[in-house]
């Protein structure tokens, strides 16, 4: 019951994360990503705060035997770079320029009621349905 | 650049560390938007709850924002219907086969020095840019 509520209280954050940097705005992300247009970087500086306080927490909490509301520490191990990581993210670049939402800001953004984002997330999650269950799964 | 938001993106972009942080330290979970969501599609074991919680405070965040400073969010989605449907297929295929997305290898995987999360990041971000030329300065 409690690694739910931390899950919870960690989720809140994120959100809030995401709408005091505006991130949850696809015209805000777009704007980042239309470098040869009228460039915004302000999604730079969003990921220099979350790294800067990410990368000294991780290095704290790795000194530690485990977690402390769980048994073990889940965190990913894999060091090779496939085909199968470099196609996904171009897919997933393709899709994240075409409208300024990736998963983060995109469940969030449910929150605000737009038709736009209640068609985007139903899709999200066939193609991730898709992926997971279909002959290209991992 | 006069959309430019320095100190809410460093503000915003601290409480997005500081909840992958707690997620790690708390629960030792990533804190990969792409992953925990996929994952419910794929449920394996007793792993449900967390993820569930931790999709319900993504969508508590923003309405928490805006019954604490009244500040009604508005937001611009210039996408019609196919397009919004082609890329959510996208996002949702392409995180699921590159096993991540901007939270999970952009902020997890870098704090990590992960090179595998790097690369990624490298790329999607890369591909979001050709995507967004193509269509703003190339299609229009």
């Amino acid at each position: 019951m409690r690694t739910v509520l931390a899950s919870f209280v960690a989720g809140t954050l994120f959100g809030l994360g995401l709408t005091v940097s505006r991130m949850i705005d696809p015209a805000k992300v777009l704007g980042f990503l239309d470098v040869t247009g009228d460039w915004d970087p302000s999604l730079a500086l969003v990921m220099v705060g979350a790294l800067t306080v990410m990368t000294i927490a991780y290095r704290l909490v790795a000194r530690r035997a485990a977690p402390l509301l769980a048994d073990s520490f889940k965190i990913p191990t894999r060091q090779d770079i496939d085909g199968r990581i470099v196609s996904g993210a171009v897919l997933f670049g393709v899709g994240w320029g075409l409208v300024g939402l990736c998963p983060g800001p995109a469940i969030s953004g449910l929150a605000l009621g737009r038709y736009e984002v209640a068609l985007f997330v139903p899709a999200m999650l066939v193609g991730m349905a898709v992926q997971r269950y279909g002959p290209w799964r991992n | 650049m006069e959309s430019f938001t320095p100190f809410s993106a460093l503000l915003g972009g601290g409480l997005i560390g500081l909840a992958a942080a707690i997620l790690l330290l708390l629960n030792g979970r990533v804190a990969g938007v792409s992953g925990i969501v996929g994952d419910l599609l794929r449920p394996a074991g007793n792993d449900l709850a967390w993820r569930i919680a931790f999709v319900a405070g993504l969508i508590a965040g923003p309405i928490a924002y805006q019954l604490a400073t009244g500040d009604w969010l508005s937001v611009t989605i210039d996408a019609n219907t196919p397009s919004l449907i082609v890329a959510g297929l996208l996002v949702g295929f392409g995180t699921s086969l590159g096993s991540g997305c901007t939270s999970g290898h952009g902020v997890c995987g870098i704090a990590r020095l992960s090179l595998r999360s790097m690369t990624a990041t490298v790329v999607f971000m890369l591909a979001g840019m050709i995507t967004v030329y193509a269509v703003r300065h190339v299609v229009a």
